[in-house]
């Protein structure tokens, strides 16, 4: 045994880490960054999924942003009620309760609509198929195409495919983050107040005739709900019609009076469904 | 002649030796973060910027220990030394260069157990480089590895629409992907500068 060996090993990596430990630890005191401390308790507080719904590159952008005033503390849109005015005590200011919002997807088509072809074969991807069939194999040139790319989006699992092939968002769920609607090459997912009733579920912009052939679940433009609401909430632009939610009263009217059955009140089934008619 | 054994030894690292399909060093980064191609260069530049540190400083501490008796020593005080180092430069970054720090983000301190980095310092050695060989060898090296990810990056974006058989799906086919550059990469095998 060569005892000096040994102890000349001990000694070399004992002084060496000796060495770096007070390099670091020297380092650390002259290349110290000082952070906000209530940076990382808004962070802390911030859901954490980086979905990216607020338009900052993930919480710590959101959180970044909600210090330097650049944001307001209800930023983020994910955050319950109670993390919102966590942050804002924080902050040390007053929030007002934001009306809550959700995903809503204007389409209820699916095989409800007409197809160009008997089937599509290629990559399950809405952009893909938009681009490789001449806007989409659907007969309508608005509705949703089913593949999902809204679904892949969705962080909180709140969105999915219905039976019909149209997309359809979890309420409860939902937390408004819009990444579904970033994602939607169609551009048919907006939102709505949660406490919304009455919806319309359709983008087709075409004439009445073209709308109806197309599609069995298509908005005509008849306007009979923009003439028939008691309340002036209905108003139809470019052969849709649109519910404003500052002035519905969710009397339904407009639900009775659709020849298409359209318009439905989001609550009654708990699902988009309208009755299929005739073709 | 300096200047064409340093080509030799750069030429060796990126291609014939690479790092990456090779030598099969650096292997966890390379499957872990080369999912998307902004991130993969990210990684790559980070192991880049480290790997030429790293053969600078572990010289003279190789020099230390030899002068001691101590080789067998190298992969202990080798590993100290690129800890501390990489703790050290993501504090110099920290606060000198903040949009270098942030460009390389979460990847530098995920290099500190990088094997390519222990990999490049402990090859110095063995080949008996001098300092400047040593650290164009660990530039040139990174280099190999910056190479390797991208390429992998690239082919792992497209694997995303393929649609392999379900037992393949993810990280197998992926396997099968890197296992398949690497025999191109054997291909360099021959690859010797002419003079």
């Amino acid at each position: 045994m060569n005892t000096t060996n040994i102890l000349y090993a001990v000694l070399t990596l004992g002084i060496l880490s000796a060495v770096f430990g007070v390099i670091l630890a020297v380092a650390s005191k002259v290349f110290e960054v000082k952070s906000d401390p209530r940076l990382e308790m808004i962070q802390s507080t911030l859901p954490g999924a980086n979905c990216g719904g607020c338009g900052y590159p993930g919480c710590a952008g959101c959180a970044a942003a909600i210090l330097a005033g650049k944001a307001p503390v209800n930023a983020c849109s994910v955050a319950s009620g109670e993390q919102v005015s966590h942050i804002a005590a924080i902050m040390g200011v007053k929030v007002e309760a934001a009306e809550r919002k959700v995903a809503f997807v204007r389409c209820s088509g699916g095989d409800r609509a007409g197809h160009k072809f008997d089937r599509y074969i290629g990559i399950d991807d809405c952009v893909g198929a938009m681009k490789v069939s001449g806007n989409g194999y659907l007969d309508c040139g608005f509705g949703c195409l089913g593949l999902g790319n809204c679904v892949r989006a969705c962080k909180f699992n709140a969105i999915h495919i219905n039976s019909h092939g149209v997309a359809e968002v979890d309420r409860d769920k939902c937390t408004h983050c819009m990444q579904c609607a970033a994602a939607c090459p169609r551009h048919i997912i907006t939102d709505i107040p949660y406490a919304a009733d009455m919806v319309v579920p359709c983008s087709n912009k075409d004439k009445g005739a073209v709308a109806k052939s197309n599609c069995s679940s298509a908005c005509i433009g008849c306007k009979l709900c923009e003439k028939n609401c008691p309340v002036g909430a209905v108003t139809v632009t470019d052969n849709l019609a649109a519910i404003d939610y500052t002035k519905c009263t969710s009397c339904g009217t407009c639900a009775a009076k659709c020849p298409r059955k359209l318009i439905v009140n989001i609550h009654d089934d708990g699902k988009v469904a309208p009755v299929v008619v005739a073709k | 002649m300096q200047l064409t054994t340093l080509l030799d030894i750069a030429l060796g690292a990126i291609l014939i030796n690479n790092f990456i399909f090779i030598q099969f060093l650096g292997i966890c980064p390379f499957m872990g973060v080369s999912k998307k191609m902004d991130t993969a260069t990210g990684m790559g530049f980070a192991v880049i910027f480290v790997m030429g540190l790293a053969s600078a400083i572990c010289y003279p501490v190789n020099l230390l220990l030899t002068k001691l008796d101590l080789e067998y020593m190298q992969t202990v005080a080798f590993i100290l030394v690129i800890a501390a180092l990489v703790q050290f430069v993501e504090m110099f970054l920290k606060k000198s260069i903040p949009t270098l720090y942030e460009a390389l983000g979460v990847y530098l301190p995920l290099i500190t157990t990088n094997c390519a980095v222990l990999g490049v310092v402990l090859l110095n050695v063995q080949n008996n480089y001098n300092f400047i060989q040593s650290v164009v060898y660990g530039v040139t090296g990174g280099m190999g590895f910056l190479l390797a990810i991208v390429l992998f990056a690239s082919i792992r974006e497209r694997l995303e629409f393929a649609e392999p058989p379900k037992c393949f799906e993810g990280f197998p086919i992926a396997l099968i992907t890197a296992g398949l550059m690497a025999l191109c990469f054997m291909g360099f095998s021959g690859l010797s500068i002419p003079w």
